[in-house]
């Protein structure tokens, strides 16, 4: 663990200030954004759940099989919409309706990839396409190993 | 049975987002604590089984969110774990997620080669 | 002879002339309410350019060629150029220098550049070195988004307070002789640390930096508010604008309300463009003064002008290490004499 950093005691002054900016400052449309993330969120989730429909229909794969080819279908979708310079504005609306579906890890790997690609395909496209996306396969990964090895060791 | 699923996966979904907005507007956290967060979430909630109940009730609703890559991680490393204690851990954390990965690695890719960014 | 008078405040003498500028614009701003301001608006972010960055270099280069040429000057006419901007070791302003060939000074002030650069100019001219000075300030949406925020493709939500980096450059030529709006007093600001730790409002950071350059000013050169027609600060938006009126009051007892604009907020239409709280970066009030003011100045709209540009000395490591976002604030009076 890194030391925890030392926090300077704030004057008087700064603490008033922070007490001003806290009561002044414009609040996010909470209502709004929170309407507009369900619904959004919900429609990704049903288009989701009807591509596992049909991958279910089509190939005759049972429920968890077509689970998978579904992700990478939504992932391709995130992908496109990405590379055509729609998503961004798409989810200036929907927020976490978009973020969090995997459409939004879609979006945090291409959008890194795509920004960078004029660094270079090495530099910039393969080391940078994590950038974001990074944090959230290092924190399952972990999450996923300690609740593993507790299984592994107490259970079985 | 067929409509129900969507409705359910509709509401499940819909309120797993509207939850991570709601963190986004009162808090601080910037998204990528929030997704990491509700990874952290899902593998917590997958290793009681909990998740996989979720899955069962409301479909896409719950492999749609971020939260179902916990799940889904923690699924992995536990089923190889039984079959080959601490080292099925290892082997067997990518066994369910290697579709998601692998499909935004080539997809992330060829996006990057084929599209420019439009700013 | 300049002398320094109070505590932050220099008198310029020789009252150099701002002889000519120029300013050019990205698309989008182009499309807001001073769109006939400018020299140049381009059709597209990248101005024809491979990468953002370039853009911001060809950017820079075409305001400061532009300048060069309604004031009827060759850069070897010019002695000095005096520039900074928001990227990584300030490389737009260094690669267009290279082109320019004129001798460099590089300056870094975040988004108080467009003011630092006037100041500095006029006292290098006051001390007699230089005659003839060029200064330049650059920013570009996409490319500090993707410095200092997300990859531009990245779906976020912002919030309300937060505000858009201006694609745009504005240069200015400042000379000993000739005509134009005249520097008369430059008083340069402290750091100031009201702890703010929110990189997305900036305005909220900034403001402490404006309030006590201004303050200090006022106290300085003893004129009030009501002496300038016009007070200008450079991109504290919406918020900011806000929290800066109330802390001259609570600070130094001067009320704002009546003359104190923000370029930030003159820059794009709020109610029909989608930027949240105004206009953000160097170029935020670097095309505002240079371009729209400037012309006020030239045809009597307005007659004293005080431009106080903030900055806020931060980078996304430091914020990211729990820092607080510093911020500074300079005032360079331009009046028509």
């Amino acid at each position: 663990m890194a030391r925890a950093p030392k926090k300077k005691p704030l004057t008087t002054t700064q603490k008033r200030y922070q007490e001003k900016v806290r009561k002044l400052q414009p609040r996010p449309t909470l209502f709004r954004n929170a309407i507009l993330a369900f619904i959004t969120g919900g429609i990704v989730c049903v288009i989701g759940q009807f591509i596992t429909d049909l991958y279910k229909m089509l190939l005759g794969l049972s429920s968890a099989e077509a689970g998978n080819p579904a992700v990478a279908t939504m992932i391709f979708i995130g992908a496109l919409l990405t590379g055509l310079g729609v998503f961004d504005n798409l989810a200036k609306y929907a927020g976490a309706g978009l973020a969090v579906p995997v459409t939004g890890f879609a979006n945090s790997v291409v959008s890194s990839a795509l920004e960078f690609k004029r660094e270079g395909l090495v530099l910039g496209v393969g080391s940078k396409m994590f950038m974001l996306a990074g944090s959230v396969i290092t924190f399952g990964v972990v999450t996923a190993f300690f609740i593993g090895l507790i299984y592994a060791i107490f259970i079985y | 049975m067929e409509a129900k699923i969507y409705l359910f996966s509709f509401l499940v979904g819909g309120l797993i987002c509207m939850a991570a907005q709601l963190v986004l507007d009162l808090t601080r956290f910037t998204p990528g604590h929030v997704l990491a967060g509700l990874t952290v979430l899902g593998g917590i909630l997958g290793g009681f089984g909990i998740y996989d109940s979720l899955v069962d009730f409301a479909g896409a609703g719950a492999t749609m969110p971020i939260s179902s890559f916990g799940n889904t991680l923690v699924k992995g490393a536990i089923s190889e774990a039984q079959k080959h204690g601490v080292i099925g851990v290892l082997t067997g954390m990518f066994e369910l997620t290697s579709t998601g990965i692998t499909a935004a690695i080539v997809f992330g890719f060829l996006t990057a080669i084929i599209f420019h960014p439009k700013g | 002879m300049g002398k320094k008078v109070g505590k932050q405040t220099f008198v310029i003498d020789t009252q150099p002339a701002i002889i000519n500028t120029a300013t050019v614009v990205g698309p989008f701003e182009g499309k807001g309410p001073l769109k006939e301001y400018f020299d140049h608006i381009y059709t597209d972010n990248l101005a024809g350019e491979l990468s953002f960055e370039k853009a911001e270099k060809e950017m820079m280069l075409n305001a400061c060629f532009t300048a060069l040429t309604k004031a009827g000057k060759t850069p070897q006419e010019i002695d000095l150029f005096l520039a900074g901007d928001l990227l990584n070791q300030i490389i737009t302003s260094g690669f267009s220098a290279l082109e320019l060939t004129i001798p460099f000074l590089g300056l870094y002030g975040a988004c108080s550049t467009s003011a630092e650069g006037l100041a500095i100019a006029s006292m290098i001219i006051e001390s007699g070195c230089a005659s003839n000075i060029l200064v330049a300030t650059s920013s570009h949406n996409s490319s500090a988004e993707r410095q200092y925020r997300y990859p531009t493709e990245y779906g976020s939500h912002k919030k309300p307070f937060s505000q858009r980096t201006v694609t745009g450059a504005g240069a200015a030529i400042v000379s000993k002789e000739g005509n134009g709006p005249k520097i008369t007093h430059v008083t340069i600001g402290k750091v100031e640390d009201l702890a703010c730790k929110d990189p997305l409002n900036l305005g909220a950071a900034m403001a402490p930096a404006a309030a006590s350059t201004l303050v200090q000013h006022f106290a300085d050169t003893g004129r009030g508010p009501e002496y300038y027609d016009l007070i200008v600060s450079g991109d504290l938006g919406k918020f900011g604008h806000q929290l800066a009126i109330e802390l001259a009051i609570s600070q130094g007892g001067f009320d704002l309300s009546k003359n104190f604009k923000d370029c930030g907020l003159m820059l794009y239409d709020l109610e029909k463009q989608d930027v949240h709280a105004g206009a953000s970066g160097c170029a935020s009030s670097a095309v505002v003064t240079y371009g729209y003011l400037y012309k006020k100045l030239l045809d009597g709209t307005y007659k004293r002008l005080l431009l106080t540009a903030t900055g806020a000395l931060h980078s996304p490591i430091s914020c990211q290490q729990g820092e607080n976002i510093p911020s500074i604030a300079h005032s360079v009076s331009i009046e028509m004499i």
